[in-house]
């Protein structure tokens, strides 16, 4: 008993990943921690985005389950768990069946490497940033199945539509990745690195953000990536496999209740896994913003302090709603529970204002922040950018981000050269 | 459960994970030729090629793996997987598969697998041709090991017979080309 609990202390002092640490316990426990956020966040998203939408169309969203809808996705969910399951009668069965687990695990698995803090990933790889975009890759693989096994005619072009335009931004997303893995190399060794943490690191030791890094260069790739990942996930202004009012739904038109969802997780939690690559390459990952313009302690204890002062103001907000609802005796229950989670939110955030929580979470609160900026990109897109057109959306791939991702890439490496490969030109003018 | 008699890595590359990864190779890749189903063979042939993903893990090379999977799982067997859903099923079930070759097929495996067992029950001196012990390398470093192997001045000895193969696939490329388009 005495050895199992030093077993599960001793992780705390190391200051390394659990996967690096060779721990178990806690391994299991940041993989379970990991799921549990993710799904939460997926939930969190599916409100937000309904919410966000239908603001940006004046129009109010869901405002009948819980005060302001909080409680619509939790009813949306048991919907879809007690809906009859259909298998069409003409589909192939064992296919049907697997297609949306590849779909999930796909997207679940790259968060192994995700790194949310110096030691909070559940491992570090030497080849993090490959990991990521090859398993991201396979989901694919599921979307096309599913769509061909469905044996109907919709889901079969939707999956042809996002199978082309998987492969087809895939290239331009590894150009502006590997003119990341260039910059990684700039140091006395002149070794890059393809692990996550040892990207960010590499940020760090540099003290630049990457999509800083040899302007516009940096900018350039990150604006590549940006694009690419939208119609990686299939996503508005790029969601032609799933285009509605050509092709019903697309791939998963046949999926119904549970399997459905399946795909709707993935495809959030896919959306979370390709933001977070892009944290990770180009904003600095964990680092806190202004590293260089405000330093010293005092600027480290005033960001500390902004994750808890970010949930005070989310539960002050709350707390101004409650105040605003109406008095009617119907809406009683419904303001007792806006208040308490407004309570919940301020107590979060007097938690986060405990030193030792403080220090060690402050990581994980920049990281999720800046991908929380990616999701609101990604619902302002669908609100704002009409859907592209498919040899639009062919064209834009592989006649603009493919040639510029090329462009971009022999240029970084000769920027990134430059004093040796003028040292090598002087040597050949002077024999 | 002493931290000191816990190894700081305690190894992947146990028989166990080598066997069950094997056994997997080989189930699917019996079901890629026996499924009269091309859907079917191609999500066995995915399985059969992530197995081998694992097996290079398992031997220390994490970079090979995942190019493993970023070229054949995701790149490689999508196209295929594109190509044979517009096949038309029903009609491919109906035709008998045949295989004139057989008999020779069968050969030569056996020769292979008897070369195989050959080479490692050899021994000359009481020593076979494996190695006794298990070599650890650095698992932290193989990219980096790979790219040296490439590209490094000093001990870059491959560099040749990579641009020729990927010259081979470019051969291949413009030959689809040539072939595709009646006028270029």
């Amino acid at each position: 008993m005495h050895g199992a609990i030093q077993y599960i202390l001793s992780y705390l002092e190391s200051n390394q990943t659990p996967g690096a640490a060779g721990n178990v316990f806690w391994a299991t426990v940041y993989i379970l921690l990991v799921f549990v956020g993710l799904s939460i966040a997926v939930i969190a998203m599916n409100w937000l985005e309904r919410k966000i939408l239908a603001h940006m169309q004046v129009r109010l969203g869901p405002m009948r389950v819980g005060p302001h809808g909080l409680l619509q996705p939790i009813a949306d969910a048991l919907k879809l768990l007690l809906k009859e399951d259909i298998i069409p009668a003409e589909a192939d069965k064992i296919v049907f069946w697997v297609a949306p687990f590849i779909v999930v695990l796909a997207a679940f698995t790259v968060f192994v490497v995700v790194p949310f803090g110096p030691t909070h990933a559940i491992t570090d790889m030497n080849i993090g940033v490959l990991f990521m975009l090859g398993v991201s890759s396979l989901s694919v693989l599921g979307i096309v199945t599913a769509g061909w096994a469905s044996n109907s005619h919709y889901p079969l072009i939707g999956a042809l539509r996002s199978s082309a335009q998987m492969v087809s931004y895939e290239v331009a997303m590894g150009l502006a990745v590997v003119s990341v893995i260039l910059m990684t190399s700039l140091n006395e060794t002149s070794t890059g690195t393809l692990s996550m943490i040892g990207i960010v690191q590499s940020q760090l030791a540099q003290r630049e953000w990457f999509i800083f890094k040899f302007f516009p260069l940096g900018l350039i790739g990150f604006f590549i990536f940006a694009v690419a990942m939208v119609a990686e996930t299939n996503r508005a202004p790029f969601d032609l496999p799933e285009a509605e009012s050509e092709l019903t739904a697309g791939f998963h038109t046949e999926y119904s209740g549970f399997r459905w969802s399946l795909f709707f997780l993935a495809e959030y939690s896919a959306m979370i896994a390709v933001s977070s690559i892009a944290v990770t390459l180009w904003l600095g990952g964990w680092l806190r913003p202004f590293p260089n313009a405000l330093p010293g302690s005092t600027w480290e204890l005033v960001f500390s302090l902004i994750p808890g002062f970010t949930f005070l103001f989310l539960a002050g907000m709350t707390f101004y709603s409650t105040a605003r609802m109406p008095k009617h005796p119907l809406f009683r229950v419904q303001t007792i529970g806006l208040g308490g989670f407004g309570a919940l939110l301020a107590l979060v955030g007097l938690i986060l204002f405990i030193p030792g929580v403080r220090v060690r979470v402050q990581d994980i609160f920049w990281f999720s922040a800046k991908v929380a900026g990616f999701m609101y990109l990604y619902i302002w897109y669908r609100g704002t950018f009409p859907r592209y057109r498919f040899d639009q959306l062919m064209k834009v791939g592989w006649k603009v981000l493919l040639p510029t991702g090329l462009a971009l890439l022999i240029l970084t490496a000769l920027v990134a050269m430059r004093t040796e490969l003028l040292a090598d030109l002087r040597g050949a003018w002077r024999p | 459960m002493n931290p000191a008699t816990v190894p700081a890595n305690p190894p992947v590359a146990t028989p166990f994970f080598f066997y069950l990864l094997a056994a997997i190779m080989i189930i699917g890749g019996i079901l890629v030729i026996t499924r009269r189903n091309a859907v079917h063979s191609a999500m066995a042939l995915i399985t059969t090629l992530l197995a081998q993903a694992a097996l290079y893990l398992m031997l220390y090379a994490p970079f090979v793996a995942g190019v493993q999977i970023i070229l054949y799982a995701g790149g490689i067997m999508v196209l295929f997987l594109f190509v044979i859903m517009l096949i038309s099923i029903e009609r491919t079930q109906k035709e008998r598969q045949f295989n004139k070759q057989w008999l020779v097929g069968i050969a030569a495996a056996a020769a292979l697998g008897g070369l195989f067992i050959a080479v490692y029950t050899t021994r000359t001196g009481g020593r076979t041709l494996f190695p006794e012990g298990r070599l650890t390398y650095l698992e932290g470093e193989n990219t980096q090991r790979v790219a040296a192997l490439l590209f490094d001045r000093a001990t870059g000895t491959y560099m040749f017979a990579f641009e020729i193969a990927s010259l081979l696939l470019l051969v291949a490329i413009i030959g689809a080309v040539v072939m595709a388009k009646k006028r270029i």
